[in-house]
């Protein structure tokens, strides 16, 4: 079986995050990491290898597509295990929206495939800077395949798959065959941390970097300039106003509350 | 005028409110035609709600073949659909079922796509909300027919007859389209409280409730509010996945959040920042959800929320 696992290299959210003068996502200013989310969809990739009948029969590839930094998200998938890894980079590909996007991430995962549609192809279920969550289904669509999103759980019997998933106002199991696109999301299982032996192996295994030529994917239907969508403009938010602070004694915290919702007209 | 095409967000045929804002928000592109999936009868019986806030047509697609598979069949009827109406865009609810629907639909129809638009303006100028809640973003599609997923929230339904003409649309569903399959569904048990993403008011609980959420639970039903829950509420296994607030939670962006015994996480920020009014309890005076607020109250949950419920019950006689 071939899963590929498609990681993307983010901006750390937790860093002050910001747009460059073309509006597009600064990712070099600020640091970047494997999308935390993405590591979700690398874990269960595992431990369908690992619960394979034969694990060496099962091949899990991550594929990231963006800039030379997006390498280390690929590279941190093999350290926590993955056996191979794929790195689009072109300077063509800059700006692109989702569509485009999609487009490289498309060829990319059948490249990593040996040129077909991988069994499994698996992702995040948003990535933390764009957080679109649409992915999936564009490649899914590319792919000429189903997705099932959004899965809690994932269990695989020879090529069928069955995910549950806790939507909104209930818990379903889903049940789809391979090939398809899947997402887990973060209720699927912690991801492990790369191991120091993890780390050491990763360095030997294969690592292929392609540009948009390798692809047969043509320049002129990615990037900025033709991107589908184009931003107009970005603000900041303007912080919010420091507020009123009390302090609760006797009392005093449960009187404040209820006149500011009596003044704002909540109750 | 063009036509402006809306997927009704339905469950068993009644129409979910976001509908209702789709429908005024595409009175500002052009003639709303809601496009409504399921049976004939269901149809029916939403019609009238549909052309009340502005449908001009309906499109009914008879849901018999399609019904219990995943968002693919979904994206072709609304393809064959824009194909023959060449709309002025499509607009679906920000749904992770809207949002795939509309990405399999973007790339069907070599068009551009728009997410979680909070809100839309005259000529197809899109408002997003970015980088859990700091940075807003106009932005336009530029290719094909536009196709935006609008978040909960993002207009005030406004009431405008439309004619409401029903048309049946057969569309054609591949069975490719027709795989990934709902084998079971379990229902959740209904709160009888609002809707988390639509409510009016939130009340939210977080690891400072110690997993005791009736405090959460009574000023929340004392204010006619939804309840939330940060993740590691959620975690902690004390409610529901679908209680999230946050990154990979809810989006929510209530007139009223109140955030009880949460510390204020980028994650969790990300899915209440833009809350009209942010009240929190916290023990800790530093907790950094402090810094987003209109009132803080420094002090325990667990005294507070029971006597300001209680307080609030006095006034209401
Ligand atoms: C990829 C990713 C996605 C995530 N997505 C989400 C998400 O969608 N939503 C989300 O919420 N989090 C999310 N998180 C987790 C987030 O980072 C925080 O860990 C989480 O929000 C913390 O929840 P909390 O505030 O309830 O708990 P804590 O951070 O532990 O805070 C508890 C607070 O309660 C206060 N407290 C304790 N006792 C009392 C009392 N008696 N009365 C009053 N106050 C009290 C404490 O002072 C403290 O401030 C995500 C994290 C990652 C990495
Ligand atoms: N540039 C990329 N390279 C590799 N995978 C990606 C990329 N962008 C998105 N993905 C995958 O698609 C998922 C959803 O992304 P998004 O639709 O951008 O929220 C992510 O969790 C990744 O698994």
């Amino acid at each position: 079986m071939r899963i590929v696992v498609c990681v993307k290299h983010v901006p750390d959210a937790t860093a002050d995050r910001h747009f460059e003068s073309d509006y597009t996502v600064d990712r070099v200013g600020v640091d970047g990491l494997l999308s935390e989310l993405d590591e979700y969809a690398v874990e269960q990739a595992l431990r369908l290898k690992e619960k394979a009948e034969s694990p060496e029969d099962v091949t899990v590839t991550a594929v990231t597509v963006g800039p030379e930094k997006a390498a280390d998200a690929v590279r941190k998938a093999l350290q926590m295990g993955a056996d191979a890894g794929v790195h689009v980079s072109d300077e063509a590909i800059a700006g692109s929206d989702a569509i485009a996007t999609s487009l490289v991430l498309a060829a990319a995962v059948r490249k990593a495939a040996g040129g077909g549609v991988p069994d499994l192809v698996m992702c995040g279920m948003a990535s933390t800077d764009g957080s679109m969550g649409v992915l999936p289904a564009m490649l899914a669509e590319r792919l000429g395949v189903p997705q099932v999103t959004l899965a809690s759980q994932v269990e695989t019997q020879g090529d069928q798959v069955r995910i549950k998933r806790d939507g909104d106002t209930a818990t379903e199991v889903i049940g789809a065959r391979m090939p398809l696109v899947l997402s887990v999301t973060d209720q699927s299982g912690e991801a492990r941390y790369p191991s120091f032996k993890g780390i050491m192996a990763a360095k030997k295994k294969p690592m292929q970097t392609y540009s948009l030529v390798d692809l047969d994917v043509s320049a002129d239907q990615v990037g900025l300039s033709v991107a589908w969508s184009v931003v107009e403009g970005t603000e900041a938010r303007p912080p919010r106003t420091a507020g009123e602070i009390v302090r609760d004694e006797d009392g005093s915290g449960a009187t404040a509350l209820t006149e500011f919702l009596a003044a704002k007209k909540f109750i | 005028m063009s036509e402006v095409l809306v997927l009704v967000d339905h469950a068993e045929g009644v129409v979910k409110k976001p509908t209702y804002e789709l429908l005024t928000l595409a009175r500002r592109l052009g003639e709303p035609s809601a496009v409504f999936i399921g049976t004939a009868d269901a149809a029916g019986a939403v019609k009238d709600n549909l052309a009340r806030y502005g449908a001009e047509k309906v499109y009914v697609v008879d849901d018999a073949d399609i019904k219990g598979f995943l968002v693919a069949p979904k994206a072709e009827a609304l393809a064959q659909l824009v194909e023959k109406t060449s709309p002025a865009a499509v607009l679906l609810t920000s749904s992770p079922e809207g949002k795939e629907v509309a990405a399999r639909l973007a790339i069907k129809t070599s068009s551009g796509l728009i997410t979680d638009a909070v809100d839309i303006a005259e000529g197809g100028i899109t408002t997003q909300s970015v980088f859990a809640g700091n940075y807003t973003v106009t932005a336009k599609v530029t290719q094909g027919t536009p196709v935006i997923t609008v978040k909960p929230n993002a207009a005030t339904p406004q009431e405008h007859t439309g004619a409401g003409v029903v048309e049946e649309f057969a569309a054609t569903i591949s069975e490719a389209a027709r795989t990934a399959q709902i084998v079971a569904s379990q229902p959740r048990e209904k709160s009888g409280r609002p809707e988390l993403t639509e409510a009016a008011i939130v009340v939210s609980g977080g690891r400072g409730t110690g997993g005791e959420f009736a405090p959460i639970e009574a000023l929340a039903d004392a204010l006619g509010a939804a309840v939330g829950a940060s993740r590691a509420a959620v975690d902690s296994g004390w409610v529901p996945h679908s209680y999230q607030v946050g990154q990979t939670g809810k989006t929510v962006s209530p007139q009223l959040y109140v955030a009880a015994g949460i510390s204020g996480a980028i994650q969790h920020r990300a899915g209440m920042q833009t809350s009209k009014t942010i009240v929190a309890i916290n023990k800790d005076d530093e907790a950094p959800i402090f810094e987003l607020v209109d009132l803080g109250v420094v002090g325990d949950l667990h005294t507070v929320l029971p006597a300001a419920t209680e307080a609030i019950h006095h006034r209401k006689g």
